[in-house]
């Protein structure tokens, strides 16, 4: 039963392989030269996954935990059932269609606000919400009844409760969530290519031109006929790779950290 | 946008808390409780204007083509009219696409799911399961812009082209294995969307299988039944929608992927009976083809959208259903 660990082992080791004499410092502080010449890095996507990612952080996270909070303590009831439904709901919408969404609603929608870096991240927070919704809920489940108790029996009001005992306790395993969703929203390639549309220059502005980002720039540079690109596109995706592993593997350190201290 | 939570405006009548005296103590909790409500029903409000930004954009093209002459078109012309639609527009070829991509790697990756929960719930000494669904896990992080890059440039000309070499001159007859051999297609799309969609599939079986009353197996072990025929008649037949429900969840996957698929698919808009062809799926031409788009054409790119989207939904709703009604979620909202 190797048989499922044979492609990860696979792709981590072509990955390193190849990956490992492209990425250096340069790799990460310049702009890409034509595909056809060697040296130069993924600045421009760099920068903006970063941008786009806190963007979207600041979008999915707070609006998740929320909502989960919502559905564990004032739950159950009608409204509740319908969000948790939905929400399973969205994790399995196509991300393309996301990103056809807000490129409907917003790129050329209401305000016509073009490509660029805030469209970027309202598709990406669409990609994440749910995850962080899901993942949160869990967690806040674990937290026990007796914890609330207490609280209520000091005389603290119900959002007293929430902000002071509930979600604290809940603190580890909110991490958890929020850092899975991240990991998630950092590979996504599809919904920026319809928001973000990509480019090769380092893009400061907050809308209005397009954006980059690691993946999109890994995409073409792996879908173009020249080895030098090609040989960028897998130093790219050595980064992504270690980025995505890093936020897993902690994440899911924390995790499992917080579920022995609950119990 | 997050910081319209707390300057919410306060409803009329507050209810509870009336033994406190300050009126901001009072108001605190429904304020609190109306905040988190609203931010509760963003889900549904995001999924409502989905629905309808996308089809509002989208209709033109339904208008004209009208909804299974679309699905059915093989034609796709794009035309750049900006006030209406002067192409065709025929999603048959890029539907096919999907569907055929979708049923390889479902084919494939079933079988594969199945055995492995059988062996992390049953087989594996503790000390391999663990770090073998780790393993799966970690599969299931890997973007898929990585499984794209990995197909395309290592596992297509090194295990895949021979393979397919091999696989041509033995059923090279056959219809479904007709040369020639491009590389891309139909079939290395599938293979690779096969170890794409085996972690999730494997997350929701395991947690199926876990469940099964123990003395079951036991009995039919003392009845000297072999751990195929536990698995086989046993096992099997006692998991079987839960194990529908993680097919279902794996083929949503399978059907709405992009990128990796567009990087092995070979992007062509024609489409064949020969698994070595090349062609499109809905999702791999939307992605490859928006960029240089007309905006006529992006309507109807828009309108393949809201065709799969539909497909996914009635999917994936109907897999969620089963799972719940098994209530067994698995808890683990990243697969």
């Amino acid at each position: 039963m190797v048989v499922a660990m044979i492609p990860l082992v696979l792709i981590v080791f072509e990955v390193t392989r190849r990956g490992i004499g492209v990425v250096n410092l340069d790799f990460v502080t310049q702009v890409e030269p034509p595909p056809r010449r060697e040296g130069g890095g993924y600045a421009a996507g760099f920068f903006g996954t970063l941008y786009i990612m806190a963007l979207a952080v600041l979008m999915s996270i707070p609006f998740g935990i929320a909502t989960a909070v919502y559905i564990v303590e004032y739950g159950p009831n009608r409204l509740t059932s319908a969000i948790r439904f939905f929400t399973d709901v969205m994790t399995g919408i196509p991300s393309i269609f996301v990103g056809l969404f807000v490129y409907g609603l917003l790129v050329i929608g209401w305000g016509g606000m073009g490509f660029g870096t805030f469209v970027g991240a309202v598709a990406i927070a669409v990609m994440m919400l749910p995850i962080v919704t899901r993942s949160s809920e869990e967690m806040l489940r674990l937290v026990p009844n007796e914890m609330r108790n207490a609280s209520y029996g000091l005389g603290a009001r119900k959002w007293q409760t929430i902000v002071h005992t509930v979600l604290p306790a809940a603190a580890p395993g909110l991490t958890t969530g929020s850092m899975l969703a991240i990991a998630r929203g950092i590979g996504e390639t599809a919904p920026l290519l319809l928001t973000a549309f990509g480019t090769g220059l380092v893009v400061t502005t907050f809308q209005g031109d397009p954006q980059g980002a690691v993946p999109m720039q890994l995409y073409r540079g792996a879908t173009q006929p020249f080895e030098a690109g090609i040989d960028r596109a897998w130093g790219a995706a050595l980064c992504l790779f270690v980025l995505v592993l890093a936020f897993t593997v902690v994440a899911r350190w924390v995790g499992s950290k917080a579920s022995t201290n609950a119990h | 946008m997050s910081t319209e939570a707390p300057e919410a405006p306060a409803p009329e009548d507050p209810r509870r808390g009336t033994t406190l005296r300050s009126s901001k103590g009072r108001m605190a909790d429904p304020l609190f409780k109306w905040a988190v409500a609203s931010c509760g029903t963003i889900v549904l409000v995001i999924l409502a204007l989905m629905v309808l930004r996308t089809t509002t954009e989208a209709w033109p093209v339904f208008a004209k083509e009208g909804f299974f002459g679309f699905l059915t078109g093989e034609q796709w012309q794009s035309g750049n009219s900006r006030s209406e639609i002067t192409g065709t527009y025929g999603a048959w070829p890029f539907i096919y696409g999907t569907l055929v991509t979708a049923t390889i790697a479902i084919v494939i990756a079933l079988p594969l799911a199945i055995m492995v929960s059988f062996y992390l719930t049953h087989m594996a000494p503790r000390r391999i399961a663990k770090p073998l669904s780790y393993t799966v896990e970690l599969l299931a992080a890997v973007p898929s812009v990585i499984f794209g890059l990995w197909g395309l440039h290592w596992f297509l000309p090194n295990v895949l082209r021979p393979f397919f070499e091999f696989l041509e001159g033995v059923l090279g007859w056959f219809f479904l294995f007709e040369g020639p051999i491009r590389g891309v297609g139909y079939l290395s799309a599938g293979i690779v969307l096969a170890i794409m969609i085996l972690p999730i599939m494997t997350a929701i079986i395991r947690e199926v299988i876990a469940v099964h009353p123990v003395e079951q197996r036991m009995a039919a072990y003392a009845l000297g039944s072999t751990r195929w025929e536990v698995l086989r008649n046993v096992v099997l037949p006692a998991s079987f929608s839960g194990i529908v429900a993680a097919a279902m969840l794996g083929l949503g996957r399978a059907l709405g992927e992009t990128i990796a698929v567009l990087m092995l698919i070979g992007g062509s808009q024609s489409w064949g009976a020969s698994l070595f062809g090349t062609g499109s799926s809905m999702a791999s031409h939307i992605a490859a083809t928006f960029g240089e788009a007309t905006p006529e054409s992006r309507t109807a790119l828009m309108a393949i959208g809201v065709a799969l989207f539909l497909v996914t939904m009635i999917v994936n709703i109907l897999a969620r259903v089963i799972v719940w009604r098994l209530g067994r979620m698995t808890g683990d909202a990243a697969v």
